[in-house]
């Protein structure tokens, strides 16, 4: 049976899940979304320019019909701007998996829970899936679930940090307790961090700056992919119980002095 | 020349001689592209883009899609 990631309504068979921000160029960003084999990347949604309406857009780059379109919030600080982000849209593509974030402030980009509830509530309401960024507290997850969320995706460690995961135990326990998909969003530096992730149980990664800012980013596309994937698996399998002491990989009979 | 109002896009007053959605769309060279329109904060459907009159002092948010993560 194909491991497949289902949330809500869409079932997908990448577990990694591209941003598209922060690229040099949308040329690198297609390349390194294919790169990295994601089904589904996250857009924001802004303003349009109406001084230079001819610019070249995300949207000839990134095929809406190929890619599941992810809109987030990001930037909003309170639940109102969220959700008339997210209502906006929802009007332009259609689109109704989103990723909710509200944050708190500018410095830390941590999540602000209390707004992000509110939010939850009337997108879930609206009939919004609502894929949902907040922090690694299992209480808040639950919630959060409990509101009617698709998906849960506590941080790894601020966004944009690659500071890897900051507690790996709280990613475990929102996991063990979580009827929902987890994604380990923000925080993701490279690959190893993306493959323990994976090992906790994590059901996907959210990676936009470790791809976009490598050296070469198609290439980092394809360590997260195999990162993913190699963690998916390890995690599938079942890991050998960590023990105090050595245990000898050899038999310890028929030794040859005996 | 027909006449103009004057309504706010993204923050800024502009004068437009588009009287619904549909024309402003037209005039601002968007046709085609990927947008969502909210209107004194309430987002307005496609469909209804050739029949909401724009009057004077509206509030039109016009965004698109970005890269973002």
């Amino acid at each position: 049976m194909p491991d497949t990631f289902k949330v809500g309504t869409y079932t997908f068979t990448s577990r990694l899940i591209a941003g598209s921000g922060k690229y040099k160029d949308f040329a690198t960003t297609k390349a390194a979304t294919e790169a990295a084999e994601a089904e589904m990347i996250t857009v924001a949604v802004r303003r349009v320019n109406i001084t230079d309406p001819g610019k070249e857009n995300l949207l000839d780059y990134i095929d809406p019909k190929k890619y599941t379109i992810l809109p987030n919030t990001a930037g909003c600080f309170n639940a109102e701007d969220a959700v008339r982000t997210l209502r906006l849209a929802r009007e332009a593509g259609g689109w109704d998996l989103v990723k909710l974030e509200v944050l708190g402030d500018t410095e830390t980009l941590y999540p602000n829970v209390v707004e992000t509830i509110k939010a939850a509530e009337i997108l879930v309401a609206e009939g919004f899936q609502v894929m949902v960024y907040t922090s690694d507290d299992p209480i808040v997850a639950l919630r959060l679930e409990e509101i009617g969320c698709v998906a849960v995706m506590p941080l790894g460690n601020p966004i944009g940090s690659g500071r890897g995961l900051a507690n790996p135990f709280n990613i475990r326990v929102i996991k063990q307790r979580a009827g929902v998909p987890i994604v380990v969003d923000a925080g993701i530096g490279t690959a190893s961090d993306a493959a323990k992730a994976m090992e906790l149980g994590a059901d996907a990664c959210l990676i936009n700056t470790a791809i976009a800012e490598a050296k070469d980013e198609c290439m980092m596309a394809r360590a997260m992919r195999d990162a993913v994937r190699a963690g998916r698996q390890a995690y599938l399998a079942g890991r050998m119980p960590k023990r105090a002491f050595a245990s000898a990989s050899s038999p310890t009979e028929g030794y040859i002095w005996d | 020349m027909s006449s103009t109002v004057s309504i706010h896009i993204n923050g800024e007053l502009r004068r437009v001689h588009a009287r619904s959605l549909t024309a402003l769309i037209e005039e601002l060279s968007l046709s085609g592209r990927t947008i969502a329109i909210e209107r004194n904060l309430e987002v307005v459907p496609r469909s209804q883009y050739a029949t909401t009159e724009l009057c004077e002092g509206d509030r039109i948010e016009l965004v698109h899609m970005i890269g973002g993560g």
